[in-house]
């Protein structure tokens, strides 16, 4: 079954209650982030403590990554080394703008690997793209190499490099946030949505996060706990559409025994996409119970 | 029979058979006579006789002497100057021995520390002590004698049935006239509800009221009436106004508590006791409040109405009744300005004596009315046993309000606590002070897991149904452990600094000196 995704909480590396307190809000994905939340001085002991943490805190099924400076920086390096000796087998990799970029983390994973025991490729890569140029480059980030699992959006940067601001209605991340969720599709990836930074806006960030779904995200970056819920609600199959989604698939067994292709269900037609369709939500609704 | 001459020249027997000696008018002022708790026509002037010039000259007059015991009340919080006001100048008196019977002592109460170590106060009656206050006695032990600590059903059960005497009862009030009739409603510095002191009032030998607001005659609404008043006194400042009730109690945004809340949610409307008619009491903070949010989204899809909510109001109790969701609110002790505001003019928010509210020798109490309860806790035991007067340090920082009382009366009595508090175990093996007896707790809930007492078999069989995280307390306490290791034990001495008096004044348990 496909690993949900739906929401990645941001959790500064820095606070030791983060740590245990971050699981009790349920994400499906948590990133301890050693990169833009951490500042230069503490760069060091937030790596420490995360691996500490690592070794220590027992995170059940949540999938845990770490956001590691990036590999230019003096930091990235070593970041990637001590969090995968550690434990970590999740890094988010920052200003992801070429296939290059991947490959550079690639190809250092499986020293680290090599040189911890660790089986070649267990580590995966999720990359953010956060730059026009980097967005341009989508499909060929997500398909660099078999260790990408997703290819995530952000905003800030991204407006900051193409010289706008971020505005409530987004018109000027249309492309990105539509072309990303393609460009992941196609390779079969997940693909998550940028994060909300008005905690206090609830409905803005319900707003975005219905967006996303309708768009083709698999999920959406929190940086509150008290995001996650409401994306799983937005990302939650509803009532109607589970019993819709029941009644097709009764209906298309049915078909298949008698040898019937094409059916109609409550008056409209279903054939293989929409039991497809259909399955995935109930495989979905089974998932989230 | 024998016969003797009243002072009005009639012969009245000394003896009639089935009712007793008679006693022989005298002439005297029935006031005099009988401590003051009925006007008579002699005291055409009382008025003037009760509006005293100052608080000094109440004391005075009302005979307090060394070895007494006085009361105050804690509805001004910690805007509160009337108990220090009082206490000074009882020492300025000399006079010593004095035991305080206050519903609660709170940190603005601070300078009773002082009283304590010059043996102005010797003895303390209270539901909690916090602050600089509770170190010194716990630490230090600068009282000799263990503060006596009765829950809120306690204290007006303990006064009512005699068990203690209230010699003169100190009594705030932010709107008072020259007779004595008061309210808490009303002035400057409006608190509220004024449900401890009506207890007081009644049943204590004298009553001063204290007052910044004298009105003209008479004060209504009347929540302590002119009948039981033997003085006024006019102060400048009965309390600080912006202490005494803040705007609105806010609700909290801390994720985790949302979180514990959620859950409580969740385990009142499975639990089948949320529908017409309900009766509902949450505390005023945190996790507890939170619950009321989302038991308001339910009530409003579903179209529940609910009978009462009960206890301390907050305004957002007041924004449910307001909005339909209970027909009434029976208010002890008003906690912000906006449910104060609703107490004086919204019919349907009713103020209500500490004994109408839990005392459990009374011909029935509101808290057993209740449905639902939600408590906080400091320490919950394996034995569901409930401890929110001492936090895991040993030292006092809570108090026992009604918590025994409604875990008591309630049908679904619910404990809202984090499984952890500042890398500290919320469930442990034994509370290090028993304020509730586990057996009326139905259930503890936690931001990791949810505990059913297995006693309520019902419940768990039906909170086992859903998919909520149920678990047992042992397996809640064993969770909290892998995180934060087992605790060092607290090294407590052999001195008794604390006596805690269940509701029905046998002794729960006490509380020693932590060295």
């Amino acid at each position: 079954m496909k690993r949900l995704r739906r929401t990645m909480l941001f959790c500064p590396a820095t606070e030791p209650k983060l740590y245990i307190n971050s699981l009790i809000y349920r994400p499906d994905c948590i990133i301890f982030d050693l990169e833009d939340a951490v500042t230069y001085s503490e760069k060091d002991s937030a790596r420490d403590l995360l691996c500490e943490a690592v070794k220590a805190v027992d995170f059940g099924d949540v999938e845990v990554f770490a956001r590691v400076n990036s590999l230019d920086s003096e930091f990235g390096i070593t970041d990637v080394r001590e969090v995968v000796k550690a434990g970590i087998r999740n890094i988010r990799l920052p200003m992801c703008e070429s296939k290059e970029d991947v490959l550079k983390l690639d190809e250092l994973l499986y020293e680290v690997e090599e040189n911890n025991g660790i089986p070649a490729g267990t580590v995966k890569i999720q990359c953010a793209i956060e730059t026009p140029k980097g967005v341009l480059n989508a499909y060929d980030i997500a398909s660099a190499c078999c260790r990408v699992i997703a290819i995530s959006f952000g905003a800030e940067d991204f407006t900051r490099v193409l010289c706008t601001e971020r505005t409530r209605d987004a018109k000027e991340l249309y492309l990105a946030r539509h072309y990303i969720p393609l460009a992941a599709s196609a390779v079969g990836i997940d693909s998550i949505d940028t994060v909300w930074k008005d905690i206090d806006d609830m409905e803005g960030f319900r707003n975005e996060a219905r967006e996303a779904k309708e768009i083709g995200f698999s999920g959406k970056s929190c940086i509150h706990p008290l995001q996650v819920k409401e994306v799983h609600k937005i990302y939650a199959p509803g009532e109607k559409e589970i019993e819709e989604s029941k009644s097709i698939i009764t209906a298309a067994e049915e078909a298949e025994k008698k040898g019937i292709g094409v059916i109609l269900v409550n008056g409209k037609m279903v054939d293989a996409p929409i039991i497809a369709k259909a399955n995935r939500i109930l495989e979905r609704a089974m998932q989230i119970r | 029979m024998e016969y003797i001459i009243n002072s009005l020249e009639r012969r009245i027997p000394n003896y009639i058979e089935g009712i007793g000696e008679l006693k022989a008018y005298e002439g005297k002022s029935l006031k005099a006579n009988q401590a003051g708790k009925l006007a008579s026509k002699e005291n055409a002037d009382t008025a003037s006789r009760k509006v005293v010039p100052s608080l000094r000259e109440a004391v005075i007059r009302s005979g307090l002497k060394d070895g007494m015991r006085i009361s105050f009340h804690h509805h001004l919080r910690n805007g509160d100057y009337v108990l220090n006001m009082v206490m000074d100048v009882i020492a300025g008196l000399g006079i010593k021995d004095i035991t305080i019977c206050a519903s609660s002592l709170i940190s603005a109460h601070e300078p009773l520390i002082g009283h304590i170590k010059n043996g102005v106060v010797t003895g303390i009656e209270t539901s909690g002590i916090r602050g600089e206050l509770a170190k010194e006695i716990v630490t230090n032990c600068i009282l000799e004698k263990p503060v006596i600590f009765r829950s809120h059903g306690g204290r007006a059960r303990a006064i009512e049935n005699g068990e203690i005497k209230i010699d003169i009862a100190f009594i705030a009030a932010s709107c008072c006239d020259e007779m004595g009739n008061m309210n808490g409603q009303k002035g400057k510095s409006a608190f509220g509800s004024m449900g401890y002191p009506m207890v007081d009032a009644y049943y204590a030998d004298k009553v001063v009221a204290i007052t910044d607001n004298l009105v003209e005659y008479p004060v209504y609404p009347v929540s302590i009436p002119q009948t039981v008043v033997d003085y006024v006194v006019v102060v400048d400042q009965i309390g600080n106004p912006e202490k005494i009730s803040e705007g609105a109690t806010r609700m909290t945004k801390n994720p985790q508590e949302l979180v514990i809340a959620e859950y409580a949610g969740r385990v009142l409307i499975e639990s089948g006791f949320v529908k017409q008619g309900f009766s509902f009491q949450a505390g005023s903070g945190g996790a507890s409040l939170a619950v009321a949010k989302y038991l308001k989204e339910y009530m409003k899809d579903n179209g529940i109405t609910g009978s009462f909510a009960s206890g301390g109001i907050t305004s957002y109790m007041v924004e449910m009744l307001e909005e339909g969701l209970f027909k009434a609110l029976l208010d002890t002790q008003t906690f912000d300005c906006i449910a104060a505001k609703s107490l004086e003019r919204n019919k349907n928010h009713i103020e209500m004596s500490a004994s109408m509210y839990a005392n459990p020798i009374s011909k029935g109490c509101t808290a057993e009315k209740l449905d639902i309860m939600i408590l906080s806790a400091t320490e919950v035991d394996t034995s569901f046993n409930i401890n929110a007067m001492t936090a895991s340090t040993g030292v006092i920082m809570g108090a026992i309000g009604g918590h025994p009382d409604t875990a008591a009366g309630a049908k679904l009595t619910v404990c809202v606590t984090p499984l952890i508090r500042k890398r500290i175990p919320i469930i442990v093996d034994e509370v290090l002070t028993v304020i509730t007896p586990g057996n009326v707790v139905d259930v503890v809930v936690t931001d990791r897991g949810i505990a059913v007492n297995p006693n309520n078999r019902e419940l768990l069989e039906k909170l086992s149904q859903t998919d909520l995280p149920i678990c047992t307390i042992e397996e809640l306490k064993e969770m909290a452990e892998k995180i934060t290791g087992k605790p060092e034990k607290i090294e407590f001495g052999e001195k008794i600094v604390g006596v805690i008096e269940y509701r029905d004044g046998t002794i729960i348990d006490v509380i020693r000196q932590v060295i």
